[in-house]
């Protein structure tokens, strides 16, 4: 046997102050009229730092600051020059990444090799990206000298702390709006090193407020009266409560919401790389992900051998501490999380689906759940139909290409989906008949700045990255 | 392959009598998707090996070396110090494990059987007209017959790669089982030379055509071609071995050849050998990396982790 010796990345490289104030007009102040709460790490229950939770009032405080910025400094700021602040927060992203990572690793549960590999870069590329549109704004496709919106505030989740972060802030920034976010209340530390990285890199105060806590403060915010866009990312509940405070306001609002998403196996697929795929679909980030595979679709004349093959791969996956290069997954992010993958798994064997997970021993301390799968799962099972937003899969089968698309259409979402086939025609056919907002042909969870991303039906409205992740943040 | 391995049993081996057949069966083999196979060679390659694993791959991966030398300047004694190379790595540590096979050109196994007489150590020779294989099948035989009748127990042979890319299967079916015939006792490594087979849909149908034929190893290449051992060609290669074995209940080994020189790349290799295929082939007599420089590297490696400092390529013989 070849036992892979423990690979820790070292914590030492992050210097995690005791407790953080809010970031607001560009440095950290205490809260006026609110608490504070703790942020820990998943994987071992430990308290990492305290962490201010913003009231009403530190609400007002910091729409104001951000308005104040927008009409004085931001806004009336040449496109290039805005370019050089971003370039310049993209560039520290970079050289601190480690640091991030391994914050990001901390705090959230996800494994360093994520974080690492696939978070870090792509936030670096996103400030990137759009920092190259901040001086090309007439050439977006938006009329010749299209104007920002004012201030954003923008509310992100837990799963993707600090890329969400830049999906939102990056593009928000480049069209010349400021903004106030708020992060997840599980996940506030990467955010609150992002305020450090704004003021390193000189940005002008008030451009960018970051405000933590739960969802009292998200809600004071996105009803606050001054604010002008709205941009959220999180549950599809959530976000119907968004839309309905928001109505009848002028404000422009995006959603970014949850997903059930098909990942469909045809039996002409590469069944090695179709497997690849199918665990990068719902492992990948402890299955966190709103865009995550998480039915899957197998023809049924290669069922067998399609989960004759996940299986064994998936025997090797290494479940464990998320700061160890080697781990594959880590820790399920709150309890709060765990408890709710547990409860739809139980309904899911309860409503006669078999379930199946490797043999893997999890951590005692800290918030874990084995990589499941449950086959002989229908449409009319829960698991088939509620968002688990955990490591855990539904696989069915169909037998036509057209039982497929009306399986995979047959959900309240329509975030992304999935195809799997040697055979172009099919992927082409299959895309105009897909109602998802990303279709992935031959791979899956891929993600690029230039791409736009966003749903249909209940997976919410707008689009973030590309081109046209700048129209949410202009007055077209 | 099909669902119940009995019945799968008995297809496979009619299969080599029509070219038919043979043609159907590879070419319903699932495709490979070049960019899916790419990207989990790399991910494998990300994995952290430290400290005991460390080691314990240093000296796995020795006992794995079929230690080469084929040059047209080789000399009787030149293979004859590499033979007493493979037999003691590292002179000056008795713990250091001797390595897989030395391997050479037919005209040297008789210097260097001298050598292992008695010892571990396979010999291996290349045959088949190696490395283009352009000679009449005849000469090819008796070249094989040769090499074996001078000593050697493994027989590294060439694929016909351009039956193979013109699609006449059989012809290649069928000289690789003349020359298994011929190599008797001697184990039969074949050749598939990736470097010109172009896509992994055509390794993986060289990689099948192989061992319906009776190959006891696949191995990627002769290093005589700009293009020689990949880690996603070695994967699709794992691959066809993990699903052959599942078809039939025979096991081959795999053998990457030719550009793998350092101790990372050759625990890059070993990683996706454990992950691939587990831990059956993860033996000396199941994988093998065909290397010359390589070994330096891992007996500086292992000097390193036992001793803590890093001594120097002087402290180790070149050949």
């Amino acid at each position: 046997m070849f036992e892979y010796a423990p690979a820790p990345e070292s914590r030492s490289v992050v210097d995690l102050k005791p407790s953080y104030g809010l970031f607001i007009n560009g440095e950290f102040v205490d809260p006026t009229d609110g608490g504070s709460f703790k942020s820990i790490n998943p994987a071992s229950e430990e308290v990492l730092a305290e962490v201010a939770e913003a009231g009403a009032q530190d609400v007002d405080r910091a729409v104001r600051a951000a308005r104040e910025a927008y009409e004085k400094v931001w806004g009336p700021m040449p496109g290039r020059d805005r370019a050089k602040y971003l370039f310049r927060i993209a560039r520290i992203i970079q050289e601190r990444s480690r640091e991030l990572a391994v914050l990001e690793s901390l705090d959230n549960g996800k494994p360093i090799k994520e974080s690492r590999d696939v978070d870090v870069p792509l936030v670096a590329g996103y400030f990137f990206y759009y920092a190259g549109w901040a001086d090309k704004l007439g050439h977006a496709g938006f009329g010749p000298d299209p104007k920002p919106l004012g201030v954003a505030a923008q509310v992100i989740p837990w799963n993707f702390p600090l890329l969400m972060l830049a999906w939102k802030i990056a593009p928000a920034l480049a069209a010349g709006n400021t903004v106030v976010l708020k992060p997840a209340e599980t996940t506030p530390l990467t955010a609150l090193l992002f305020a450090e990285i704004c003021q390193q890199a000189d940005l002008p105060a008030g451009v960018v407020n970051i405000l933590t806590g739960a969802g009292d403060t998200g809600r004071a915010l996105v009803e606050h009266a001054g604010v002008d866009k709205v941009a959220f990312t999180g549950s599809t509940e959530v976000g119907r409560a968004i839309a309905r405070s928001v109505a009848g306001s002028r404000k422009k609002l995006t959603l970014e919401l949850g997903g059930k998403a098909a990942n469909i196996v045809f039996d002409d697929a590469p069944i090695d790389q179709a497997v690849e795929g199918i665990v990068n679909g719902i492992f990948f980030n402890q299955g966190h992900v709103c865009c995550a595979g998480s039915r899957l679709l197998v023809q049924e004349n290669v069922a067998d051998r399609v989960l004759e093959s996940l299986k064994r791969r998936m025997a090797q996956l290494r479940v464990g501490d998320p700061l160890d290069k080697n781990t594959d997954i880590g820790a399920i992010n709150s309890a709060a999380q765990l408890e709710r993958i547990r409860e739809l798994s139980d309904a899911g064997s309860a409503e006669g689906a078999e379930r199946w997970s490797p043999p893997c021993e999890l951590p005692e301390r800290g918030f874990w759940f084995a990589p499941t799968i449950f086959t002989g799962v229908t449409q009319a099972h829960r698991i088939a139909r509620e968002e688990i937003f955990g490591p855990v899969l539904s696989v069915l089968t169909f037998r036509t290409p057209a039982e497929a698309v009306e399986k995979a259409n047959n959900t309240p979402y329509g975030l992304s989906a999935g195809i799997w086939t040697d055979k172009g025609s099919r992927i082409l056919w299959m895309a105009d008949r897909l109602r998802a907002g990303v279709v992935w042909a031959n791979t899956f969870n891929k993600f690029d700045p230039t791409s736009p991303f966003g749903g249909y039906k209940e997976s919410g409205y707008g689009r973030e990255g590309g081109r046209h992740g700048l129209e949410g943040y202009l007055n077209v | 392959m099909t669902a119940t391995a009995t019945s799968a049993r008995s297809d496979l081996s009619e299969l080599g009598r029509s070219e038919t057949a043979l043609r159907t069966f590879l070419h319903g083999l699932p495709g490979v998707d070049q960019v899916g196979a790419e990207q989990r060679a790399a991910q494998l390659g990300t994995r952290s090996i430290k400290t005991t694993a460390k080691a314990q791959a240093i000296d796995l991966a020795i006992r794995m070396v079929d230690l080469t030398t084929l040059e047209g300047a080789d000399t009787p004694g030149k293979v004859r110090a590499l033979a007493a190379k493979a037999l003691r790595p590292d002179p000056a540590d008795p713990s250091c494990p001797h390595v897989g096979a030395v391997c050479v050109y037919p005209a040297m196994v008789p210097h260097v059987a001298e050598v292992l007489r008695g010892s571990k150590v396979h010999l291996a020779s290349v045959a088949t007209a190696f490395p283009s294989g352009q000679a009449p099948l005849e000469v090819k035989l008796a070249d094989t017959r040769a090499a074996v009748e001078a000593g050697a127990d493994e027989i590294d042979m060439v694929i016909n790669r351009g039956a193979f890319l013109a699609g006449r299967y059989q012809e290649v079916y069928e000289e690789i089982v003349a020359t298994k015939a011929a190599s008797g006792d001697a184990h039969l490594k074949v050749i598939l030379e990736t470097g010109e087979l172009a896509t992994y849909d055509n390794v993986r149908r060289a990689s099948w055509l192989a061992m319906l034929a009776g190959g006891d190893f696949i191995k990627t290449s002769t290093g005589k071609v700009p293009v020689a051992a990949t880690l996603p060609v070695t994967l699709v290669m794992l691959e066809a071995v993990r699903d052959f074995r599942a078809a039939t209940g025979r096991q081959v080994g795999v053998k990457p050849a030719g550009g793998i020189k350092t101790t990372k790349d050759a625990i890059k290799y070993l990683v996706m050998v454990n992950e691939t295929v587990g831990p059956d082939w993860l033996d000396p007599d199941w994988f093998r990396f065909g290397a010359s420089s390589l070994l330096n590297d891992l007996l500086m490696q292992r000097t390193k982790l036992t001793t803590g400092t890093y001594s120097g390529p002087d402290y180790f013989t070149l050949d």
